[in-house]
């Protein structure tokens, strides 16, 4: 089971809440995704409405709500963000996400590491949204980020695992769960994305977008379970080499 | 902030000769839309092919790419706005507008009490984003009215943007601090001698100072500007490509801002121009279709002044945001209904309506995507 921070998934698929075409549907399609861990944009809620559109429909008990910062350019935003939400939607949970550029919405690895610190001190559980970089993330843990998310490939552009190497290394290196956060873009990325071991995937455009969401969303859910129970099961070697015909070792008896 | 002497888009666009370009449209080939709509990253060589004469017969596989895209960048939503039109004083003697200087109509401009009576109205209608609009008075509508008005709306809204005269850059540096968001400048023509026969009279008829502008929004930092041309002053291929120009050239040296295009046809308002040049419905969807395809991050912007049954098929083509309910003279919505207009609206539906009509062509109207809050540094 995946554990971050004190708390316990079943699901390894996470979720966002954007681009559906309507909260009614975003609320079917999370639900059969199985997921257990929803973000939300706080630019997106009113959080000064209870009846809010968006979150009226994620009260379900099984969905956690992870506020994201999406829209911040810098770390004092971030953290400013990041104490609206705890306030509003009382929970410490925090992605993480700086992007400077809102054309193809990299994250500022800079200010990024400089909010982790600060929130991490406040005591916040902080997931942030990063490049597929491997010594950032270990920069990240050192200074008390609860997992990583590196991207598999730009965000909304459903490309897939563009960053595989480096999401390798980064799993292979990291003390913190490895979430893979944007660019996944057909179930098949995300089984593969769990397959060689990630902790969790999280998943948005390419369900919101579907001509079907909620089937889409059913279609992540065995992906991401099918992804796992390989990563379990051990996955046999890819063979490299066919066996020489002339061995070119028996000369040692 | 030191601001050293930086170059602007003046230098760029100076070696752009209007009738070149303008060939260059014409003169483009079913081959080269073919190789701009299976390209995987587009130049502006092919969105002058996407906007060229030559790209009609691919108008079907334009907005289905069109669709396509946009979907996957912002998803199934429409963003709602609403103008609030503060002041029709203007000193700029513009051709085409109800608001020239020698356009003999009532001037007003709204007082707090009467902004606030506005809002009330606004609010009720389920906005959240609003656009403010003025003329160019300098003596009545300038930097301390437009500081008392944020102030005043910063706590009503979650955006707020304006339309109103090119500033200086330090008045933009502090109207972002009063909570300023989006600033939209449209150049109307990138024709030279035209804009000057279009805006004989007034500070508007300052070319240059229109055409650096979003240079300046860059720098001071402002989170979103508009882009556009008026669509029938002049021949609106050459003009949608200056654009992109001017948009390609902004991303490059303010990577920090968003942009958003409009695409405003000229609509008849008492006693004014005629369009010189017309555009089809069919050659807008054109456009907004090639501005998609040419960009896929820029936010296109649809008002009123379009009919209601093109305003109900664009919305899925690659439109991101539209107005509903607006009223274009200043008291419109609560203090003075019956004023001069600025041009006549098209679609009259209520905010309400519209929002219905977009969740029955599945997709989502949405009232609020950014947060004040959001913004705290400056």
């Amino acid at each position: 089971m995946l554990t971050i921070a004190n708390r316990s998934f079943q699901s390894r698929l996470f979720t966002g809440t954007g681009k559906f075409s309507s909260p009614k549907e975003m609320e079917q399609a999370l639900l059969a995704s199985g997921t257990e861990l929803v973000t939300v944009a706080l630019k997106r809620v009113d959080l000064t409405n209870d009846q809010d559109d968006i979150l009226q429909h994620l009260k379900h008990p099984q969905f956690h709500l992870l506020p994201n910062t999406s829209g911040v350019r810098n770390a004092k935003e971030a953290i400013f963000a990041a104490q609206m939400a705890r306030e509003a939607l009382e929970t410490d949970w925090i992605k993480l996400e700086i992007h400077p550029d809102p054309k193809y919405l990299m994250p500022d690895p800079i200010e990024t590491l400089k909010a982790t610190e600060e929130l991490a001190k406040l005591g916040f559980v902080v997931l942030p949204y990063i490049h597929a970089d491997p010594v950032l993330c270990k920069r990240l843990e050192e200074v008390g980020t609860a997992a990583v998310m590196p991207l598999g490939s730009p965000i909304g552009s459903n490309k897939g695992l563009k960053t595989i190497d480096f999401l390798e290394i980064i799993i292979d290196q990291s003390r913190v769960p490895v979430v893979i956060d944007a660019g996944i873009g057909s179930p098949a990325a995300a089984a593969r994305a769990i397959e060689i071991g990630a902790d969790a995937v999280l998943v948005n455009t390419a369900i919101a977008v579907a001509g079907d969401p909620i089937k889409m969303a059913t279609a992540f859910k065995l992906a991401v379970e099918a992804g796992r129970m390989a990563f379990e099961a051990k996955l046999a070697a890819v063979g490299n080499f066919a066996e020489a015909s002339s061995p070119l070792t028996t000369f040692l008896t | 902030m030191v601001l050293k002497k930086e170059n602007t888009f003046t230098e760029l666009f100076a070696t752009h000769d209007w009738q070149t370009v303008k060939s260059s449209i014409y003169s483009k080939t079913s081959r080269d839309v073919e190789r701009a709509l299976s390209a995987s990253n587009r130049s502006l060589e092919d969105f002058k092919a996407l906007i060229s004469p030559a790209a009609a017969p691919y108008l079907e596989q334009m907005a289905n790419l069109s669709q396509q895209l946009t979907q996957k960048r912002f998803g199934k939503v429409i963003q709602m706005y609403v103008p609030l039109y503060l002041s029709n004083e203007c000193n700029n003697i513009c051709t085409y507008c109800g608001f020239s200087y020698d356009n003999k109509v009532r001037r007003k401009t709204l007082s707090s009490i009467e902004i606030m009576e506005e809002v009330a109205v606004i609010k009720k209608m389920g906005y959240d984003h609003v656009l403010l609009v003025t003329g160019e008075a300098n003596q009545s509508v300038h930097i301390d009215y437009f500081r008392k008005v944020l102030k005043l709306l910063k706590p009503h809204f979650s955006q707020i943007s304006m339309e109103v005269q090119p500033l200086e850059l330090a008045e933009y540096v502090e109207l972002r601090t009063l909570g300023l968001n989006t600033v939209l400048v449209y150049q109307e023509t990138y024709h030279q001698d035209y804009y000057k026969k279009h805006h004989p009279k007034g500070k508007k008829a300052n070319f240059q100072y229109r055409l650096t502008t979003p240079d300046r929004l860059g720098r001071a930092g402002i989170h979103k500007m508009g882009l556009g041309v008026l669509i029938g002053l002049e021949d609106w291929r050459t003009d949608s490509f200056f654009t992109a120009l001017h948009l390609s050239y902004l991303e490059k040296h303010y990577w920090q801002s968003k942009y958003s295009v409009s695409f405003p046809r000229l609509r008849p308002f008492s006693g004014g121009l005629a369009p010189k040049v017309t555009m089809s419905d069919r050659e807008l969807v054109q456009l907004i279709c090639a501005y998609r395809i040419f960009n896929e991050e820029v936010e296109l912007s649809i008002s009123t002044r379009e009919t209601q049954i093109f305003r109900d098929h664009i919305i899925k083509l690659g439109i991101t945001s539209m107005s509903a309910g607006s009223k274009t003279n200043p008291g419109g919505y609560a203090v003075e209904p019956q004023s001069l207009e600025q041009f006549e609206i098209s679609d009259e539906r209520t905010a309400a309506e519209i929002a219905q009509m977009i969740t029955n062509q599945g997709y989502e109207a949405v009232w609020k995507d950014w947060d004040v809050n959001l913004a705290t540094t400056h």
